[in-house]
């Protein structure tokens, strides 16, 4: 999927000496649109997935893991149905492990009743190179076999790196390498919303 | 992170606790289809073993194995450098053939230390002579906080061959990092001298065990072997059994959630009943699977990252 | 022989003078001092000593000529300001008899360094059974006049009592390394805090105080006179102190290591006797086998002990226990490693640290005590008009970084690896003629 470039600012005709730039934010979900987008979200996995039976949402941590519970949550307001929801970290499975100081692994926790022979949809927040989800996806295979698996994000950033799609998207927000996405989300943070920060360090 | 596990003392509270935290993880590992977990693949961990030690180095295997690295054993008979190379030269060697970590058990103390100024890879000690024995503390620690959930505040007696024992040596400067309060019990002749200064603070030392027993959240049991008879340590093992051994009777002085633990190999009769042993109190087999998690958590934070 | 014209030298730290050196012997000393054809030493800001007289090396020659021999030994006592070494017994063969101290003697006479004084085993073989034949070994060329079986204590009470009675008919005094052996068995330093953090068996001080106390006594029984070699506790000191005013005729060295190294050196901790010789320098991690020694490093509760006996007398000498070792001995692991370290060329400045430029009371100390305690007649006597020419002159404003590779000794088994000490000997003379001159062997 090819996204517009963002375009690119015009060069100052003479550079006159200034301080190091201060990042730009600019929200572009804010709380009510999260809401809102989380809602369709939910709408939209219950349609493809035909009201989402032998179906579990497995959420990547850090955000995804409440993105997932709200997922559910909302999936049996609409329809009454319990999905179950579950925790898969994959820290153990990052292709970078060797580039950074060790990293701490966190729990993993599988819904009951595992996740054999049933439809298994990741939940994250931003989907960016992809390589996350190619993780998760290793990880995945050492945990079980599911009958299919699908992805839910809150963001799409662009730049994917491997030859990974995302069958729901909240939102996509084109960026360049040099901006930066954050979410937060009411529980874990202070509100729900969505920042872009333009500038400073990636 | 640390690069070396070498003693007790090298692990603070924060770490010591990720260790923890991280075996507990490790463990669901053995419940999955597939017990393997990719994060150290490509690495090459290096079992030096001077010493004769079937259980310990085939825990390390196991546990470097689940996390995908390649294992290399060397058993070393016959520990006299007279009769073999010499440590340094067997060091130089294993750094040309790329080890990432040395596990090494060695029964001269201080072999892992001596060990670390010659190889650039992590070096683990898996038991130097008397002085230390740093995973096995690890997973006792593991084992206390499975069984009764926290280790802060524990009471922890540690009875038999404190002299003599780098698991003794080990545990009492863990359990303290974390928060437990420990108590050595043995004949005096099996009590280091300044036992309760030199190694952490707060430790103290009873030579009665039984006044120890009902206050005890855990009683750690070590091996105490016949041999120390004829360097006079104690007069006979019916004697040592008597005033020491962990029976029937002493069990049911312990407190309702007490447990009884044993780093093995036990030796049945001497400083621990068959009954006591087997009872549901004990967590001896517990142990040894506990082992290879917190090996794994081990390896996988030493190894892991940069 | 040359002569020699020593010019602005302080001896023992007196007003700068000449010294005139001819045939062997101090001619004349005075200022402005002038002579045809000698040769000028300018020994301007330097203090002149007597030359100094170790009762306590090793020179392994015969049998461990890798680690050193009576050649390179005696550069690296020259090197120190030594003009007299006593060599331990505990060779291979050991020195038992008359053949072997000859042998030692003569290897000394012809590298020519330093005056080599054999001290002859006291058991055969040092096993401890059986007296070795110590007439013999005293009127052989060798001279022995001190028996030793360092290494091992003579630990049989019979057999000591006889060693001490039987060296009565020529003079001889019997120099014990006090070490109760069944309290010691498997130990591996000193039995301490230290120690039981790093899980390794102790050398009790009692081991060594308990034969003290006993020894005194039984010198004190028979009248003889006793040596007690590389003191080490603060007990020790109170023992010899208490012997000696009883009118013992007990002497006792302490060592250069044992004055400034702490047991928790072994834990890789930097704690030393002097702070401020401690400032920027740590050792090489724990377990460091260059630490391993006999009588083990002990407390700084011991070290000040030592001190204060070293200072007021109750201990008469510094003696070097220079032991070299091959790198194989002390490159490996703690346990299997041979204990031992060098000193015969950091004594003086190790001395100078704890002593302070007291000249007096380093010459008494380093030089005329160990000098009259083995009967060695040209040595030890302030350099003045008449005496022979043995003299040491040291720099004492000088600092240097120990480096274990820029050492004569055959070996490097330093502890003092990367430390600045104070003070540098920059010449030596044996009997008038030149060892060390500007800081460096002759040969």
């Amino acid at each position: 999927m090819a996204y517009p470039q963002a375009a690119r600012p015009p060069v100052p005709e003479s550079t006159p000496a200034e301080p190091a730039l201060q990042p730009s934010v600019k929200v572009i979900l804010t709380s009510a649109d999260v809401q809102r987008v989380i809602d369709r979200i939910a709408h939209q996995i219950l349609e493809k997935t035909q009201g989402a039976a032998d179906t579990v949402l497995l959420g990547l941590p850090t955000r995804g893991v409440p993105l997932a519970r709200r997922l559910a949550e909302r999936m049996s307001a609409f329809e009454g149905i319990d999905v179950p929801v579950g925790v898969l970290d994959i820290t153990l499975y990052r292709d970078d492990l060797r580039r950074n100081a060790t990293r701490a692994i966190g729990p993993t926790e599988l819904p009951s009743g595992g996740i054999d022979g049933r439809r298994v949809v990741l939940v994250d927040d931003v989907l960016f190179s992809g390589r996350t989800i190619r993780a998760a996806l290793d990880a995945l295979n050492d945990v079980g076999r599911p009958s299919s698996v699908q992805l839910a994000v809150l963001v799409d950033r662009g730049h994917r790196q491997l030859p990974i799609r995302a069958d729901y998207v909240g939102k996509n927000i084109p960026t360049s390498l040099s901006e930066s996405v954050r979410v937060t989300l009411a529980g874990l943070d202070d509100a729900d919303e969505v920042k872009l920060f333009t500038g400073g360090r990636q | 992170m640390i690069r070396h596990l070498l003693s007790g003392a090298d692990l603070d509270p924060a770490t010591a606790t990720l260790i923890l935290d991280t075996a507990a993880e490790m463990a669901t590992v053995a419940g999955r289809e597939v017990k393997k977990l990719p994060a150290l693949r490509g690495r090459t961990v290096v079992n030096l073993f001077y010493e004769d030690s079937t259980r310990t180095r085939i825990s390390f295997e196991a546990a470097a194995k689940r996390l995908s690295a390649d294992v290399i054993n060397f058993t070393v008979k016959g520990s006299s450098v007279s009769k073999g190379e010499s440590l340094k030269d067997t060091a130089l060697t294993l750094q040309a053939m790329g080890a990432d970590a040395v596990v090494i058990r060695h029964p001269a103390a201080g072999a892992p230390h001596r060990l670390a100024n010659w190889v650039d890879g992590s070096v683990i000690n898996a038991g130097d002579g008397t002085h230390e024995h740093p995973t096995q503390a690890l997973l006792d620690a593991y084992t206390m906080r499975a069984r009764l959930g926290r280790i802060d505040g524990l009471h922890v007696a540690i009875v038999g061959d404190v002299l003599h024992s780098r698991v003794a040596r080990s545990n009492m400067l863990l359990l303290t990092t974390l928060g437990a309060k420990v108590t050595l019990v043995g004949p005096p002749t099996l009590i280091p001298i300044q036992a309760d200064r030199a190694l952490a603070p707060g430790i103290e030392v009873s030579y009665d065990l039984d006044a120890v027993l009902p206050e005890s959240d855990v009683v750690m049991m070590l091996r105490v072997q016949r041999e120390r008879m004829a360097a006079s340590y104690f007069p006979s093992a019916r004697e040592y059994t008597r005033r020491y051994g962990m029976d029937g009777p002493r069990m049911a002085r312990l407190p309702e959630h007490a447990i009884v633990m044993h780093p093995g190999p036990i030796n049945r009769g001497m400083e621990i009943m068959p009954a006591v042993a087997d009872s549901p109190r004990s967590t001896i087999v517990e142990q040894v699977t506990n082992g290879v998690s917190v090996r794994m958590a081990v390896l996988y934070l030493l190894l892991g990252g940069k | 022989m040359a002569t020699y014209l020593i010019k602005g030298a302080s001896i023992l730290g007196a007003e700068p003078t000449d010294l005139l050196i001819r045939d062997g012997v101090i001619a004349e000393t005075g200022r402005g001092l002038a002579a045809e054809g000698a040769v000028v030493v300018d020994a301007a800001g330097l203090v002149a000593l007597p030359g100094l007289v170790d009762l306590h090396t090793h020179l392994r020659e015969p049998g461990r000529e890798d680690a050193e021999t009576v050649e390179s030994g005696s550069r690296a006592a020259a090197l120190g300001g030594y003009t007299a070494v006593c060599a331990m017994a505990n060779t291979s063969p050991v020195a038992d008899t008359a053949g072997v101290v000859e042998q030692v003697w003569r290897l000394g006479r012809e590298a020519g360094l330093v005056d080599v004084q054999p001290i002859g085993a006291v058991t055969v073989g040092l096993a401890g059974e059986q007296l070795a034949e110590l007439g013999a070994m005293a009127t052989s060329a060798a001279n022995v006049r001190i028996f030793s079986d360092d290494g091992h204590c003579v630990a049989d009470p019979r057999l000591m009592r006889r060693a001490l009675e039987y060296v009565k008919a020529f003079d001889g005094v019997i120099a014990q390394h006090a070490e109760e052996p069944r309290l010691t068995e498997g130990a591996q330093m000193h039995e301490g805090e230290v120690s039981t953090r790093l899980g390794m068996t102790g050398w009790p001080a009692v081991a060594e105080e308990a034969i003290i106390a006993r020894d005194v006594l039984l010198a004190e029984h028979v009248g003889s006179r006793l040596h007690i070699c590389h003191l080490s506790t603060a007990g020790s000191v109170e023992l010899l102190r208490h012997a000696k005013a009883r009118g013992v005729r007990v002497t006792a060295e302490v060592t250069p290591h044992h004055l400034l190294l702490t047991d928790q050196l072994v834990g890789g901790t930097p704690e030393l006797g002097s702070p401020a010789v401690a400032e920027g320098w740590s050792p090489d991690g724990p377990y460091d086998p260059v630490f391993k020694v006999n009588p083990p490093l002990r407390t700084a509760t011991d070290i000040q002990a030592l001190r204060q006996a070293l200072a007021d007398g109750v201990i008469d000498i510094v003696a070097t226990d220079h032991a070299p070792h091959a790198v194989e001995d002390k490159e490996c692991e703690w346990a299997y490693a041979r204990p031992g370290m060098l000193g015969l060329e950091t004594a003086l400045s190790i001395v100078l640290d704890v002593l302070g430029p007291q000249w007096d009371l380093i010459a008494e100390r380093m030089s005329r005590a160990p000098a009259r305690i083995a009967g060695l007649d040209e040595h030890g006597h302030d350099p003045a008009p008449g005496r022979v020419a043995n003299i040491t002159l040291v720099d004492p404003a000088a600092q240097r970084m120990i480096e274990p590779d820029d050492l004569a000794s055959r070996s490097r088994n330093t502890p003092y690896a990367r430390m600045t000490l104070p003070g540098r000997v920059v010449a030596t003379f044996l009997r008038g003629e030149p060892t060390v001159l500007d800081g460096k062997a002759v040969k």
